[in-house]
């Protein structure tokens, strides 16, 4: 059912682009919103000669690339879980499984469209804000990549269970917010996690979202993939359990 | 009836509390027209759904061309060409993709699906969003992703549900043209003039269970056999003559006989001619579908 697959992915894309703020809103906002911040902060140069704030902090120790690249993700994620819950409530996911395309094939084609509009997105930002916020030789771009994919599987795989528990498409968004947003005051970026009380550390231990920043940072910072196979195997972790969960109470209509 | 190529045996199923199907069996010959009739909530989506492998009885069996829905529904969905109530399809899809996606995901599929848009009236919509068609145009839509894969059977699901009369007269035009190419239509519809008009043979479903199954002629000769004639004379004895016929009704100078059976118009045509009575109004009423609903059930469905 490859066909298919390709078929609808390449739909969806088309389909996702028709949409008014479609575009523009998922890659051209962030875009510039990028460009502009490093037009604010002078790029390294200083605007009208007061001296730029210091960012080679910021970036080095790739805080903020994480951060920024987390919730590019979510909000991916987020519409994801929006679009299947109204793809449900219009009897869209019930017409295409009355087909001979397989339901994962279904679900997974609107992984790839976000998938490829994220990568697209993150490219855009990378090459346009290059004069402002040079990422330097010495980061990892591909490693921080394959962790990033990393982390959004995981996060992709609890928005399926929000998808498949939200009862309409008006609650998808709500709720999923409501579940993503405050994981990332407990992903480590902001607190460190031991400083934590006893119980939100362990909220934290288990949540995917300290475990991709704990990875994203390290590659960032150089660090090998051995150093974190321990957030890798806790990410697969949530991954499988979560794909478990939503594989047996994911409603189709 | 011919060959069967669905059988449904006792299936039931149930949700929560709620017995939607309960016991229904019936069989669908190849090449006719064949109905599932009843208000809306009998059951008639869930029985259909279940033929089709989108949804599994709790018990019974079903056969569709010699597949079971549940085991084999792969096999099976390449066989048959389905539209659902109130399945909607992407809002910024345009015409031609649907038709394009659809035709890519069966292993045999036709190569005119342009032909089809044609034959369906939706030549001029081919690069339309399917947001921007009307009712009547969706419909025609559902009809032709249900037969792009040139299939056996198709399944169509309160098809007219919410359409006007005139796009209403047009689909059912377009049913029978399905059969004409020789495939089985298996359909639901809470509509009798719909049944009446489209279908060889209809089960009548009401809370969950079948009450009859025949062709709607025989159902209407079955349940209701009441005729009744109305007449309008200022003939005096016209009362008394037309008594020995049937129950009469007055209403000032238009009376209303009733009467049981094929013979009984002609008995009161006779009654007029042989008594010379002066008739200014002749008006004959048959039960249809609806009068049989409200026998078997003890209410109208629309109720």
């Amino acid at each position: 059912m490859l066909r298919g697959l390709w078929h609808l992915t390449w739909l969806e894309i088309k389909i996702f682009l028709r949409e008014p703020l479609g575009a523009f809103g998922t890659i051209v906002v962030p875009v510039l919103a990028f460009i502009l911040l490093g037009k604010v902060t002078g790029g390294g140069r200083g605007v009208r000669g007061v001296p730029p704030p210091d960012l080679s902090g910021l970036l080095s120790d790739g805080g903020v690339p994480t951060l920024v690249s987390l919730l590019i993700t979510i909000s991916a994620v987020l519409s994801l879980v929006t679009i299947i819950s109204i793809y449900r409530e219009g009897g869209i996911l019930k017409r295409l499984r009355a087909t001979p395309l397989r339901p994962w094939t279904i679900l997974s084609a609107h992984v790839i469209v976000k998938l490829l509009l994220t990568a697209l997105t993150m490219t855009a930002m990378v090459l346009a804000g290059r004069r402002y916020f040079s990422i330097g030789p010495s980061v990892p771009v591909v490693s921080f990549a394959i962790a990033l994919l990393v982390a959004t599987l995981s996060i992709l795989s609890i928005g399926f269970i929000i998808a498949s528990v939200v009862p309409t498409a008006r609650f998808a968004q709500p709720v999923g917010a409501f579940v993503f947003y405050p994981m990332i005051a407990l992903s480590g970026l902001f607190f460190p996690i031991a400083a934590l009380p006893p119980v939100m550390r362990v909220a934290a231990r288990v949540l995917p979202l300290s475990h991709s920043t704990s990875l994203m940072l390290g590659i960032w910072r150089g660090e090998g993939w051995w150093a974190h196979m321990g957030n890798v195997a806790a990410l697969a972790a949530v991954f499988v359990v979560c794909v478990a969960i939503s594989a047996r109470v994911f409603r189709w209509e | 009836m011919k060959q069967p190529v669905i059988t449904v045996s006792a299936i039931r199923k149930v949700y929560g509390k709620t017995v939607a199907v309960d016991e229904v069996s019936f069989d669908v010959g190849d090449g006719e027209i064949f109905g599932l009739i009843g208000p809306n909530g009998a059951g008639k989506s869930t029985t259909m759904e279940c033929v089709e492998g989108i949804r599994t009885p709790d018990r019974g069996s079903i056969t569709v061309l010699g597949l079971d829905p549940r085991r084999d529904v792969y096999a099976l969905q390449e066989r048959i060409g389905v539209q659902l109530q109130q399945a909607q399809l992407q809002k910024r899809i345009k015409v031609w993709e649907a038709m394009h996606l659809w035709a890519s995901l069966y292993r045999r599929s036709l190569t005119a699906g342009d032909k089809l848009l044609e034959q369906l009236g939706l030549a001029e919509k081919r690069d339309a969003w399917f947001m921007t068609l009307s009712g009547g145009q969706k419909q025609r839509l559902f009809i032709a992703l249900a037969l792009i894969n040139d299939p056996e059977i198709v399944f169509l699901d309160e098809l007219t549900t919410g359409l006007d009369p005139q796009a209403r007269r047009t689909i059912w035009e377009l049913v029978r043209g399905i059969r004409e190419r020789g495939k089985t239509v298996f359909l639901t519809t809470h509509l009798m003039e719909e049944a009446e008009r489209l279908c060889d043979r209809v089960a009548v479903i009401e809370r969950g269970r079948v009450i009859d199954i025949d062709t709607p002629q025989r159902l209407v000769d079955r349940h209701c056999p009441e005729r009744s004639v109305t007449l309008g004379t200022r003939d005096a004895h016209a009362g008394d003559r037309l008594a020995r016929i049937g129950i009469v009704e007055r209403h000032d100078d238009r009376f209303t006989i009733r009467g049981v059976g094929d013979g009984f118009v002609t008995d009161v045509i006779q009654c007029i001619s042989e008594n010379r009575i002066t008739v200014t109004e002749f008006r004959t009423e048959l039960p249809n579908l609806e009068d049989v609903f409200l026998k078997l059930t003890g209410h109208s469905i629309r109720d």
